[in-house]
């Protein structure tokens, strides 16, 4: 198993290399860098020697090929670099945020799995039944609610109506601080959840080696405990692997609507005043976590399905 | 327009002074909200240009200057007398004995000549460099040329000299809170940052990025029994919708108001009582380019301004959130010409002066606009019928609010929407119409007008301050009638606050930059304890 996960991390450089070109490349061409989004309120005046002087402080008035040399170079011994923003280590600054961030990611998914797997499992025991409808039509209208939206439907009535929970913040990381916004970022998960696993289920509820377990007399809760639901979780861990490096990634909506110190509210703020090492850096943070999260689910699967080889 | 800029203003200041009649409490948190930005940039107040880092920076720290929003001009904050030499040049700072920095040490004139030092150090680019250029000898150390600045002279250790290398009210420069005074031997040390200490009314306790800045009460503030409040909280939140709802559920004591909430906030009995406006020092605008051809001659200029309804624009898109623009410097600058007439909106008269320009059919021009709902695309997109019907075409051009600036200083433009400052100071904001100035520093429309650097000039150079103001005043109506952007509007600030938060100020230089140690919460905040 040891070999298999060195070979996928052996793996994902080639990929990490690959997303840090790319956004590289992609902030090169476009319009706009950071010593001229000093003047972009209206209210700053910056002369073209103080441009000039910033760029060359920041490495920018270097040829492109100069500076991904550079970077590449940094990003071999672990450094991303020093945002132009605050004149700090971006480690320091990812440090400062990943735990908010990875706070919202388990709960959101927790929320999911929670609710979603067991809803889709009892849509696929009775299909077409009322829990099976009910669920379907939470889970499809789930996928398609805007987050943004559906966070802002949360805040007005779960703080302004009901007074319940705070309308937005960290607070100290409590509990009552993390509930809307993990809702609002776990319904898509959620939604897509339950009918994975209604699907999953349903699949292996028709497999031979179901029909021949209940032939042998096998009790009805034996057969769903131990032939339909360890089949089923493999598909269902692939979900949640996908699903739980996807948050990570739509959080940068929610992070901001409800004012959460994640990485998301990082990147937007990086992103909007072209502070490009704490851009590449949140970036690569998210692939990496994404990847490591679809390793861990390899190994899980592995483990939960003998089929399953380390190959 | 402009009488009801002045009623508003008179009401305003009316509800204030009633406000400031009485008694201040002391106790309680004010909950503040930082409206432009997810976080705040770092604990170090000298490194970011944005209005965002200023909100904090107004509680912790202390300029050498304040701006006194209700007499709408700089006062000195750390110098209880300031004398000017005989040339204009040097002025001399007598300064308190009193201020002390948070970890109870005496402020001193090394102080201030430290931290000017350091925003000059050119390696860093610290973007209060821009003011502190204006001392003789800045540019040197920012150079690497010197190592001190030769215009900031310790006489004693509270008495401090600065020379200028050019006739200005010093106080409009000072006051920024990029130039906020820090600690010299304190600042240097490892780790100043994680627990920064200052001047201001209240300390640091903690930062938590991204969700908000938390500081107490500091007791021995230089001004007797301020501030009232404990404790102040700052969250920033940039997202309009987050604060708006916060703002009703009573978690939040401000919140800076946009069009569409504007509108509905007047329309709600409770909430329309506690609504703040202010003209802000911002002029909306459509800078044009002259290097493209049509928009070197004066005459399509002036027809652009009078072919379209700006009233019409301000009225329905804009929500009233603005007052009509009469020339570059705003209602609140103290060089603003109330005798000043708006373009009229008059498409006859831009088809006249389009046909003597040689334009009869018109032309095509490409407008560079952000997606901003008060002066970007959604403006462009009202004004295009209008320019239609004299003959003019316009193709949007559009653009990231980050990358306008770079856009515009490169001139690479033939038009422009933006909002600008235009004030405090006259002078210096009417600077950038002088032609001496670049496009890439704040000319954007490369403005060349001889008999306008010839006023501004004068206005530089002269002693008198109602002369200043009088030469001013002419510079901005000749800039006005050659029309080198069209003149859209001014922004009107307008800030919700809960009816327990008194000592607000009218502070046209941004409105959400507020004095906390003059905000006080009465009995019946939730966070009055």
């Amino acid at each position: 198993m040891l070999q298999f996960v060195f070979r996928r991390l052996l793996q994902a450089v080639p990929i990490l290399l690959a997303v840090a070109g790319l956004i590289f490349l992609l902030f090169s061409v476009i319009p706009g860098d950071f010593a001229s989004t000093q003047v972009s309120d209206g209210r700053s005046v910056v002369d073209a020697e103080a441009i000039e002087r910033m760029n060359r402080q920041f490495g920018l008035d270097q040829p492109l090929a100069t500076r991904f040399a550079a970077y590449v170079g940094k990003l071999a011994t672990l450094d991303l670099g020093t945002s132009f923003r605050t004149r700090q280590p971006v480690w320091h600054l990812i440090g400062e945020r990943l735990w908010p961030t990875m706070q919202l990611a388990f709960a959101s998914m927790m929320f999911a799995i929670v609710i979603g797997v067991p809803l889709g499992f009892l849509a696929a025991l009775k299909p077409g039944g009322v829990v099976d409808t009910v669920s379907m039509v939470t889970a499809v209208s789930g996928l398609s609610l805007p987050k943004f939206w559906l966070g802002l439907m949360l805040m007005y009535l779960f703080a302004l109506q009901l007074g319940w929970l705070p309308s937005f913040g960290y607070g100290d990381g409590a509990l009552k601080n993390l509930i809307l916004p993990s809702i609002a970022l776990g319904v898509a998960p959620l939604a897509l959840l339950a009918r994975t696993t209604r699907a999953a289920v349903l699949e292996i509820m028709n497999a031979d080696f179901v029909r021949t377990a209940r032939a042998k007399g096998m009790s009805e809760r034996r057969v769903v405990q131990w032939h339909l639901a360890r089949n089923a979780l493999v598909i269902v861990l692939t979900t949640v692997g996908l699903q739980f490096g996807s948050v990570i990634g739509q959080a940068v909506v929610i992070e901001k609507l409800f004012a959460w110190p994640g990485l998301g509210s990082l990147l937007v703020d990086s992103v909007s005043l072209r502070d490009i090492p704490v851009v590449q850096g949140c970036i690569l943070v998210i692939v990496l976590f994404f990847l490591v999260v679809n390793m861990l689910v390899d190994v899980l699967a592995a483990i939960i399905d003998p089929r399953i080889r380390y190959s | 327009m402009l009488n009801k800029w002045f009623l508003t203003t008179a009401l305003t200041l009316a509800a204030f002074t009633v406000q400031a009649q009485e008694q201040p409490r002391r106790g309680g948190t004010i909950r503040f909200t930082a409206p432009y930005a997810t976080s705040f940039t770092s604990n170090d107040s000298h490194v970011s240009p944005q209005i965002q880092d200023e909100i904090y920076t107004y509680a912790l720290h202390r300029s050498l200057y304040r701006w006194d929003a209700v007499n709408n001009k700089p006062e000195p904050e750390l110098a209880t007398s300031v004398t000017k030499s005989a040339d204009g040049l040097t002025y001399t700072f007598k300064l308190r004995d009193d201020a002390l920095f948070h970890n109870g040490r005496k402020m001193t004139a090394d102080d201030i000549i430290w931290s000017y030092t350091r925003i000059m150090d050119g390696s860093k680019s610290y973007p209060g460099a821009r003011h502190i250029r204006r001392i003789k000898g800045a540019v040197e150390v920012e150079k690497g040329q010197a190592k001190e600045i030769a215009g900031l002279k310790k006489i004693d250790d509270q008495t401090l000299e600065i020379t200028l290398v050019e006739k200005a009210d010093p106080g409009f420069f000072l006051y920024y809170g990029q130039t906020a005074i820090y600690p010299a031997k304190e600042a240097q040390a490892e780790g100043f940052f994680n627990k920064p200490i200052g001047l201001g009314p209240f300390k640091f306790v903690e930062h938590v990025p991204g969700s908000r800045m938390v500081l107490e009460r500091w007791e021995k503030y230089f001004k007797a029994g301020k501030p009232y409040a404990d404790k102040v909280v700052i969250s920033p939140m940039g997202e309009a919708a987050s604060r708006d709802i916060a703002f009703r559920n009573k978690e939040i004591d401000v919140s800076i108001l946009g069009p569409t909430q504007y509108v509905a906030y007047k329309a709600d009995a409770n909430l329309s009582k506690g609504i703040f406006e202010v003209a802000e020092v911002f002029t909306r605008n459509m800078g044009m380019n002259p290097s493209f051809k049509p928009f070197a001659d004066k005459r399509v200029r002036q027809a652009i301004n009078h072919a379209i309804d700006a009233e019409l624009i301000i009225k329905r898109l804009v929500r009233d959130k603005a007052y009509r623009a009469t020339g570059w410097l705003p209602l609140s600058s103290p060089a603003y010409d109330k005798e000043m007439k708006p373009y009229a909106f008059d498409p006859e008269k831009a088809k006249k002066l389009l046909t003597e320009a040689g334009y009869p059919d018109g032309f095509e021009f490409e407008w560079t606009a952000t997606p901003n709902e008060s002066w970007g695309v959604p403006i462009v997109e009202a004004v295009i019928p209008m320019l239609a019907k004299v003959g003019v075409k316009v193709k949007i051009k559009p653009i990231e609010g980050s990358a306008l600036g770079g856009t515009v200083q490169k001139g690479d433009f033939q038009a422009y929407i933006w909002s600008n400052t235009s004030g405090p100071d006259p002078l210096t904001i009417l600077k950038c119409f002088h032609s001496a100035t670049p496009q890439s520093a704040c000319n954007y429309t490369s403005y060349k007008n001889p008999e306008v650097d010839k006023l501004i000039d004068e206005a530089g150079n002269t002693d008198d301050p109602a002369k200043r103001l009088d030469l001013l005043k002419k510079a901005n109506a000749i800039v006005y009638d050659d029309a080198p952007v069209w003149f859209f509007n001014y922004n009107k600030a307008v800030m919700a606050y809960q009816p327990w938060l008194k000592g607000l100020q009218p502070n046209s230089t941004e409105l959400a930059l507020q004095q906390y140690d003059e905000l006080w919460v009465d009995a019946s905040s939730p966070a009055a304890k």
